[in-house]
């Protein structure tokens, strides 16, 4: 994986220097909350309900044991002993306080790590592919072109003050784990018929209150001209993206009012004046970086397992993906435990998952949008081994894509945005559906629930969402079903009325019975969803 | 006048600037004032007699303005661009990497605070037309 040189480290640590003097200032009363609040959140920091939120960036979700050492070492000294994995492959922790914010980030400086630009209106940290490297099905490794994203958007002197947050995700396969197309700017690195290497860029894509799916702007980027491109997608959006209404001010909606075409036209103008001024780093700067992400050394083993002891062979049905080597599998820790909050991990945790990464998968984890935690290469030979050592931690759980494997925002438990809870609704369906057996029947499920509009639950790419809203001072739940966030991108339809919360999961397992009833062959949920529409997933809620 | 800080050794322009509008109508004006919603190219097919651009930050946290001054160096302008209006220490940094060379905020610059804002750097990732060389130039030098 990557490792910083002198430079990237002068960065990071002028950039320590440089936020412990503002909290400085902050905490003489020099700046005001007004100017202080886009400078911490610039650094990760929130203020929520009850103290101070830090997230932490993990770039394109990849770290190594030591840093993961740290982050735990970070939830016991300075939070209250656990951390969340976040669904855009970050971390948050929960209950700090503003003086000690400079500290973490020095912390976290000497394990190459930082909270740059994880908030705030700017550029924020790039996601990809959670099996980069490792995928079977991936054309490259997505990561080096991550990194040099990462870099070129560090600071970037022009895109600090955006419109709103811009978020960027890039993948390398054909099928899409990384919701790329659900990004302000989603890049899928492509191979042309001339057989060159290139970029493919989505943009406009998006959550929230207005969720859409960006549409394809160009086809093929030259490498040699990618973050000119990129340069060109943010300067028309920083000129022309809407600042009178916070909630018109993402990219989506200038793509959307102007036109997909018109902004493309706007693009491509500005790329090409960009051309001139020289601004693309060195090709070489490219492999300088992918020397980084070379291959492990893998070894031939055993191809199989023995799959005598049901509950293991049940997790490596479940949780394990398939590898480029014949010999490996990509392991995937679930966070989501029977009646856990979904993403959340404690130290201990923490420092297990470092030690089997550094065991198991040559020293490397990913951290999954679903808010999971993935060891990429792990010998088929050694997972028996692996599991029956994560399952004695409670992170066995054999749920991944399962209806148990619920992605879920902090909401209302947290979130000063939030409407109603997202956790204890979380919590509630994952024992109800291990209770009565269901999950095991139901197959891939993919819910997720947001506790506002902001939708940092998903739930618009649930193949059901949930999601919440007040009601005139209670919490409502919204039913929604047929979203996708992969490949077949799509955004989920509202069944109708809401719910209460009892009511909602009543109305989930219902919806879940509909499904078995119409089930055809190896259909997924979503597959019956899309055959059979909405028709008689309604008339069993409300008839 | 407020004290304006200067990165420039020639005088400084000592008349008011005028609008976009205006100066596309009256051509002899040298110094132009651009608001955020102002297109910084419509001045280019005249940028030769102009000496000021005056870019106005009515709100810190509008960032079109850094796009302004880019682009008029990106077009060769070597007058000068000054930010004015809603401009903080913390921005200065930015904003010279941008073709920024002079600042009059509406609250004045500690001066000590400002040392440290523009000194605080070493490095730079990114190309501009500031002339400082990108960590990924010399990289492979």
């Amino acid at each position: 994986m990557y490792q910083y040189d002198q430079y990237d480290q002068a960065m990071v640590d002028a950039r320590v220097a440089e936020f412990r003097d503002q909290a400085q200032r902050r905490l003489e009363g020099k700046l005001s909350e007004d100017q202080f609040k886009p400078l911490r959140l610039m650094n990760g920091l929130y203020l929520q309900l009850h103290a101070y939120m830090l997230r932490v960036a993990i770039p394109y979700g990849t770290l190594n044991s030591t840093q993961m050492h740290a982050l735990a070492d970070i939830a016991d000294k300075y939070d209250r002993g656990y951390g969340h994995f976040t669904t855009r492959q970050n971390i948050q922790y929960n209950w700090i306080k503003l003086e000690d914010a400079g500290d973490i980030l020095a912390d976290l400086a000497k394990v190459e790590m930082h909270a740059i630009q994880t908030s705030g209106n700017c550029i924020r940290n790039i996601s990809s592919d959670h099996f980069a490297g490792a995928a079977q099905d991936e054309l490259v490794d997505p990561r080096p072109y991550a990194e040099l994203l990462r870099q070129w958007s560090s600071f970037h002197p022009e895109f600090m003050y955006l419109p709103r947050k811009f978020k960027i995700a890039v993948i390398a396969s054909g099928t899409d784990r990384a919701a790329m197309k659900l990004h302000d700017i989603g890049i899928q690195i492509v191979k042309n018929d001339a057989g060159e290497i290139g970029a493919s860029f989505f943009v406009g894509g998006g959550m929230g209150r207005t969720p859409m799916i960006a549409p394809n702007i160009r086809d093929f980027v030259p490498l040699d001209q990618l973050i000119t491109y990129a340069e060109a997608c943010l300067r028309v959006y920083n000129r022309y993206g809407r600042r009178d209404n916070k909630y018109k001010a993402r990219i989506k909606i200038l793509v959307h009012e102007l036109g997909a075409e018109e902004y493309t036209r706007q693009v491509e103008e500005e790329f090409a004046h960009l051309l001139e001024q020289g601004i693309e780093p060195p090709l070489a700067e490219l492999e300088r970086i992918k020397t980084y992400f070379t291959d492990p050394a893998f070894e031939d083993g055993p191809k199989t397992v023995d799959r005598s002891d049901p509950d293991f062979a049940l997790w490596v049905d479940r949780n394990t993906h398939r590898h480029k080597h014949d010999s490996y599998v990509s392991a995937v820790i679930s966070l989501k435990p029977v009646g856990g909050i979904p993403g959340d991990a404690t130290a201990e945790q923490m420092h297990l998952m470092a030690d089997l990464a550094k065991e198991y998968s040559f020293d490397e984890m990913r951290v999954m949008h679903t808010q999971n935690v993935v060891l990429p290469h792990v010998k088929i030979a050694d997972l028996h081994a692996l599991w029956a050592k994560l399952d004695a931690a409670d992170l066995g759980t054999p749920n991944l894509d399962q209806i148990g494997d619920i992605i879920a925002c902090p909401g209302l438990d947290y979130c000063s945005l939030a409407n109603a809870r997202s956790i204890p609704l979380a919590q509630k369906i994952s024992e109800r559906f291990a209770a009565n057996g269901k999950q095991d029947k139901l197959g891939e499920l993919k819910l997720k629930i947001s506790g506002c509009i902001n939708a940092c639950g998903h739930h618009h790419a649930g193949h059901i969402g949930i999601l919440g809203v007040d009601k005139k001072g209670v919490e409502n739940y919204q039913l929604s079903l047929g979203g996708s966030e992969a490949e077949d991108t799509a955004l989920g339809k509202i069944t109708g009325r809401g719910f209460d919360e009892a009511g909602v999961i009543d109305a989930v397992d219902t919806v879940t019975d509909v499904y078995l009833q119409h089930k055809q062959g190896e259909e997924r949920f979503l597959d019956t969803y899309n055959r059979i529409g909405m028709a008689p997933f309604k008339e069993a809620l409300y008839d | 006048m407020t004290d304006i800080l200067r990165f420039r050794d020639d005088e400084a322009v000592d008349h008011p600037a005028v609008t976009v509008d205006a100066f596309l109508e009256q051509t002899n004006a040298n110094a132009v004032r651009i608001e955020p919603g102002d297109d910084a190219r419509d001045l280019l097919p005249q940028i030769g007699q102009i000496q000021l651009v005056e870019v106005n930050f009515p709100v810190f946290g509008d960032g079109r303005g850094y796009s302004a001054a880019r682009i008029l160096r990106e077009a060769g302008y070597e007058g000068e661009i000054r930010a004015v209006g809603d401009v903080l220490a913390d921005q200065l940094n930015n904003m010279r990497r941008c073709g920024f060379d002079a600042f009059e905020p509406d609250a004045p610059l500690d001066p000590e605070v400002t040392k440290r804002a523009l000194d605080t750097w070493p490095e730079v990732y990114q190309a501009t037309t500031d002339g400082r060389n990108p960590i990924w130039n010399k990289r492979h030098e």
